[in-house]
């Protein structure tokens, strides 16, 4: 199994350990969705995951996640721009909690989101005004998307512009581009692999959330609820079964998902390699 | 990520090849008006409603029997859950840091699965398990052994949410650190655990401790998967998470936010060591990435 | 020690990296294995110190085999191409490492390791550096304290990789001559590893030229640089001028010019067979007027002048191809030449490779 030889201790011991514990606490738990769902004939499997209750949920699922994670592809490239070129009054503060949705526990998240957009909060008060709903609807997912995936796309692209050579720019520059013309066609087409896997990260991070959106959307079949709170919806009514049809059409998504961000690092690295 | 912090330039003084200052003013007036939205307002909030009403309905609300439980519940699934990934994380980033093998790019998005797999579903896989209509539920029942919807199955969801973080901090920066110093170990004539715990281990300890924070926030913190595995019994099988969406779905919304501001104040340490580590770490870091250019100009011998 | 390297052959994939490659080390000398990347010159090194396993082929330490020996029990000292120095420990801490990890009842009392420590470091003139850390320190005092840390463990066999690889050019030439110095006073049998021909020539008792995972010529830097065993050699270890040529008897055809080579007679060689024939520059004699048939005429191109010395790049009248020449500076001024002028060049000292043939 090994390629090359080593003088250093402990392949063989590591080896079984790491995969002992894999096969223990990962594999053998997530056969479990696979064997669950085989009991099922392929009729009852179909018509569980298309129910349309089942198809508003990954529609809401889908949209709501795909639009959080534009919208921090956009402020993440903004984010990660301001806090790698330019030097501001409380950069490091902000810099350091760009992570708080990382380590912030999502119920915590969730219960203050509800709070801030509620007809009573102090955004939802002036939104309500406008005529905006947040709370309740299925902006508020958006929302709650928008916080937890956050950090993803300022993270991944902000080494990669800070390790990106000024002269570049100062060529671009000598041959006469405009700034406008250097961003875009110089400085951007360097940073779309991490842009993309940023987004990407994002996006599945979203499509999987539960804490902070259950308390935010209001949970309303058809109009407001998330694919994962159907699962959990069906558990409760002991419909394993059905709950974990839903679950293997989540994990195929969330797998082929994880495999595009592989190949975006890949060529992230690339690129990174041949700079 | 890591080198964010090491080398800086300043590069809104001095340098021509930038943008006009007003247009400079307008994007960080942008971008910092989001961070105050979608970051600080949340966190603002929670500690403002968790002293909505004084201090003395703060401790009122945190000395409360059921939420001192769920304390003690929560305390207890982190001291078994991130003892056992912290080892798993240091074997795990030793095999692949540090040996090149058949399977190894494989057994690295194992790892990652957690992070990609909705905490609904770890919750679930569980039930799957153990519950009653589980693989394993009718012989588990036979012998009244409770795993789901107790605190073995808490435990056992923790475990799996939590066990990437220590791995994936650690695996960038072993490999980054080179298997020379721990061949000059050997060489010299140190037996495995002496190169270790002598020259990998103060290697990285920095990297180490911020994995083992991570883990921690992330196992006091878990919610999804934690709420399919417990029975939610208030004062028995109730983690502060659990003990959070309680009592805001009974409208007591300033012992909620009380409760999670527990948390969110472990979130904030959380981010303060990971700034100290970046910092202590980014000395020893802009080496080794000297080290590595250095690597790279030199051919590479066979 | 002597050691010998028996038939090894090392794989990395489809990658060969040695070929059934044999060698003698006698106790005592310092050994530079040289060649180019990728000739298999740091494969032999770590698997000499038992840092890595060859796939067959027998290492054997003064008759011992070693082959299965783990690298702890070799007594090898190593110096690693960018030191490794323990980065968490003091220099003291690193010279004392290798002391302070044997099993108790092998080791030293702690007062005897500090007294070996700093007549370590005063022999690599580091003393007053014993509470620094790696990174506090010169590429080449780190090169000391890592020789230093491996000389701790009184290993049988010094190898160093690479041991100038990391080092600008000027503390490269010191610590060149400071090497040399200090295995003349301690005579431990050391092989080193390097690219640089220079380096090898002036440290090394002998040379070991290797190419493509095999072993090209060993002999003393003289025997190498003066009879180099083929082109590859004689390639590798200076600039060469190439001149295509024709056998005609003992003699080889140079274009108009023919050099006599007593030692082809009685090899048999056909006429009319090519031969190729190398100089180095400075092997050329370069002169403003023609002293013979032998001379190949040539037009100076340019002229640059280099310290002492003085390179004269040089186009032939016959084929248009191109010479290096170098002089000594009084030499140009004599000759009087500038960048235009018609130059003549005597063949001397031509080394000949003829195709299918060893001369």
């Amino acid at each position: 199994m090994r390629k090359t030889q080593s003088i250093l201790p402990g392949f063989g011991p590591a080896l079984g350990y790491t995969l002992t514990y894999i096969s223990l606490v990962l594999l053998i738990p997530l056969a479990m969705v696979f064997l669950k769902t085989l009991t099922m004939s392929w009729e009852t499997f179909w018509r569980t995951v298309t129910d349309p209750r089942v198809l508003a949920s990954y529609r809401l699922s889908f949209l709501a996640s795909f639009l959080g994670a534009s919208i921090n592809g956009i402020f993440g490239l903004l984010l990660a721009w301001v806090l790698v070129r330019y030097r501001f009054p409380g950069q490091r503060i902000i810099d350091a909690l760009l992570d708080l949705p990382f380590a912030m526990p999502t119920a915590v998240a969730g219960i203050a989101l509800t709070t801030l957009y509620s007809t009573n909060g102090w955004f939802g008060r002036y939104l309500e005004n406008i005529g905006i709903k947040v709370a309740y609807t299925p902006l508020g997912v958006v929302v709650a998307l928008t916080f937890i995936g956050l950090p993803f796309v300022v993270r991944t692209i902000q080494p990669v512009l800070q390790d990106l050579d000024k002269e570049y720019e100062e060529a671009a520059a000598s041959l006469g581009a405009s700034r406008w013309q250097t961003f875009s066609r110089v400085i951007f087409p360097a940073l779309v692999p991490s842009w993309l896997t940023g987004f990407a990260l994002a996006f599945a991070r979203a499509l999987g959330e539960y804490g902070s959106v259950v308390f935010i959307s209001g949970n309303m079949p058809m109009r407001t609820e998330i694919t994962p709170l159907l699962i959990r919806t069906k558990l409760e009514q002991f419909d394993y079964t059905g709950a974990t049809a839903i679950a293997l059409v989540m994990m195929i998504i969330s797998f082929i998902l994880l495999l595009i961000i592989n190949l975006l690092q890949n060529w992230n690295r690339r690129r990174m390699a041949s700079h | 990520m890591k080198r964010f912090r090491g080398i800086r330039k300043g590069q809104n003084e001095g340098s021509i090849i930038t943008e006009p200052i007003w247009l400079q003013r307008m994007l960080i007036g942008v971008a910092v008006g989001f961070v105050i939205v979608f970051l600080i307002a949340p966190l603002l909030i929670v500690f403002g409603q968790a002293l909505a009403k004084g201090w003395d309905a703060y401790w009122e609300a945190i000395r409360e029997p059921d939420t001192f439980k769920a304390i003690q519940l929560t305390l207890l699934t982190a001291a078994i859950s991130v003892p056992l990934n912290l080892i798993f994380g240091v074997v795990a980033a030793w095999l692949i840091a540090k040996f090149d093998f058949w399977g190894k790019n494989f057994l690295l998005t194992l790892i990652d699965l957690p992070f990609a797999i909705s905490p609904i579903i770890s919750g679930l896989i569980f039930v799957l398990l153990f519950g009653l209509q589980g693989l394993l539920g009718p012989w588990l029942s036979q012998y009244n052994i409770k795993i789901v919807f107790a605190v073995p199955g808490i435990i056992l969801a923790t475990i799996f949410v939590t066990f990437p973080f220590v791995a994936r901090e650690l695996i960038p920066v072993m490999q980054s650190l080179g298997n020379e110093e721990e061949e000059a170990a050997i060489v010299l004539g140190a037996n495995g655990w002496q190169m270790f715990f002598k020259v990998t281990l103060p290697n990285i300890k920095w990297g180490l401790l911020y994995g083992v924070i991570l883990c921690n926030a992330r196992a006091m913190g878990e919610f999804g998967a934690v709420s399919v595995v417990s029975g939610h019994i208030r004062g028995q099988t109730n983690t502060i998470p659990l003990q959070v969406e309680i009592l805001y779905n009974e409208y007591n919304f300033t012992a909620a936010f009380a409760v999670a501001s527990l948390l969110a104040l472990l979130a904030l340490i959380t981010l303060i060591v990971k700034h100290v580590v970046e910092w202590k770490s980014g000395r020893h870091h802009s080496n080794s990435v000297q080290i590595n250019r250095f690597k790279e100009g030199i051919s590479h011998e066979y | 020690m002597s050691i010998k390297v028996e038939h090894i052959t090392k794989n990395y994939g489809d990658f060969q990296a040695l070929k059934d490659l044999s060698l003698d080390i006698p106790g005592g000398e310092l050994v530079a294995l040289l060649g180019p990347s990728g000739s298999g010159k740091t494969t032999l090194l770590r698997i000499i110190a038992g840092l890595e396993q060859p796939d067959s082929g027998r290492i054997t330490f003064h008759g011992e085999d070693a082959t299965s020996q783990s690298v702890g029990k070799r007594q090898v000292g190593f110096v690693f191409q960018h030191y490794a120095l323990f980065r968490n420990m003091t220099v003291f801490e690193n010279v004392a490492f290798g002391l302070r990890v044997k099993p108790r009842r092998e080791r030293l009392p702690e007062s005897v390791i500090r007294a070996k420590v700093h007549q370590l470091l005063k022999l690599v003139q580091m003393e007053w550096y014993a509470d620094r850390y790696p990174s506090q320190l010169s590429g080449g005092q780190r090169q000391r304290i890592a020789l230093a840390r491996a000389l701790a463990v009184e290993p049988k066999v010094l190898l160093l990789d690479e041991p100038f690889g990391a080092l600008d050019a000027k503390v490269r030439k010191e610590l060149r001559r400071w090497i040399r110095q200090l295995h003349d006073e301690i005579h431990i049998t050391s092989i080193f590893v390097t690219h640089d021909q220079e380096e090898a020539l002036e440290v090394a008792d002998r040379v070991v030229v290797m190419n493509n995972g095999r072993i090209e010529q060993i002999g003393t830097p003289e025997e190498v640089y003066e009879h180099p065993a083929n082109l590859f050699v004689y390639q590798f270890l200076g600039d060469i001028n190439l001149f295509q040529g024709r056998v005609d008897g003992n003699r080889i055809k140079v274009g108009n010019s023919e050099v006599a080579f007593p030692e082809l007679a009685g090899m048999a060689i056909p006429d009319d067979k090519t031969a190729i024939a190398y100089a180095r520059p400075h092997e050329l004699e370069v002169y403003g007027e023609s002293h013979g048939e032998n001379a190949i005429e040539a037009e100076v191109r340019h002229v640059r002048v280099i310290g002492p010395t003085v390179r004269l790049e040089l186009r032939r009248r016959d084929n248009g191809g191109y010479l290096d020449a170098e002089l000594s500076k009084e030499r140009f001024h004599e000759l009087k030449v500038r960048v235009g002028e018609r130059v003549f060049v005597e063949l001397r000292n031509l080394k000949i490779f003829v195709e299918d043939y060893q001369i």
